[in-house]
């Protein structure tokens, strides 16, 4: 019953959405690209889609400069 | 390094394509790179033309200020190298089409300025393009601190990467900095078509 963010093992919380997963990482940068076992999920699908048990999660924020 | 002999290496970057998103200073100074490198083909995109404070970073001349970003890279690179097909396109990535003019590129390079927009078109090319290796940078404001800079391999994102960089649109844009990352760009981006060619 865990899930690992970028590299770091935490309990997995049932029905927990990608937005409240990146608050109870308090990730706080606005602009992110999130990957669940390698899947893009879209932004505006955040608030719905739901962690699954045992997913490797990346989260990646993108800064401006270029 | 899977190839020993330099002229079939030659030969793979010189009949492989790269596809730049912006041409500021991530993307002009990839592009130029990858003209030296020999890739047989680069399509280049952006909308801006040149204004003076860009050349502090930005593989420009004073005496192309005003000029179209587009046009004045053109002139560079053939000036560096006549030999490579450029493909220009002089406007705005507009989200829902972003991914069009990238289809028969081989890899490429996100050099965007705007974290909105470069968020939604790693997004957008993941989505529609889900087999095209991408290159994204991400931290490139500021000056010091290299050894922070890392490759992050998320599938067929490839992101030059500063996870401690902060968020700051103040932030200034150093060309030592904005270089280095250009090149990792442009380096990363050979690297996939060395492996993809294998």
């Amino acid at each position: 019953m865990t899930i690992e963010v970028n590299g770091r093992k935490i309990d997995w919380i049932e029905n927990e959405s990608v937005t409240k997963l990146l608050k109870r990482m308090k990730y706080t940068f606005p602009l992110v690209v999130v990957k669940i076992n390698n899947e893009i999920v879209l932004r505006s699908d955040f608030k719905i889609k739901v962690i699954p048990d045992n997913s490797n999660i990346d989260v990646i924020h993108m800064i401006s400069g270029g | 390094m899977k190839y020993n002999n330099f002229n079939e290496i030659r030969n793979i970057l010189f009949n492989s394509s790269v596809g730049i998103a912006g041409l500021g200073g991530l993307g002009s100074n990839a592009a130029v790179s990858l003209a030296r490198a020999g890739i047989g083909r680069l399509v280049l995109i952006d909308f801006d033309i040149i204004e003076e404070e860009n050349l502090s970073r930005q593989y420009y001349f004073l005496d192309q200020i005003g000029k179209s970003k587009v046009e004045a890279i053109e002139e560079n690179i053939k000036r560096i190298n006549p030999e490579i097909e450029l493909e220009l396109h002089k406007l705005e990535l507009k989200k829902g089409s972003m991914s069009e003019l990238f289809s028969n590129v081989d890899v490429i390079i996100e050099a965007l300025d705007d974290a909105k927009i470069k968020t939604e078109f790693i997004e957008e090319i993941l989505l529609t393009l889900p087999n095209k290796s991408i290159v994204s940078a991400s931290g490139v404001t500021g000056y010091g601190n290299s050894d922070r800079l890392e490759t992050k391999k998320l599938g067929k994102l490839y992101l030059c990467y500063d996870a401690k960089a902060l968020s700051s649109e103040d932030d200034m844009l150093y060309a030592p900095r904005v270089c280095l990352i250009a090149n990792w760009e442009a380096n990363l981006a050979i690297e996939i078509l060395l492996d993809e060619s294998q």
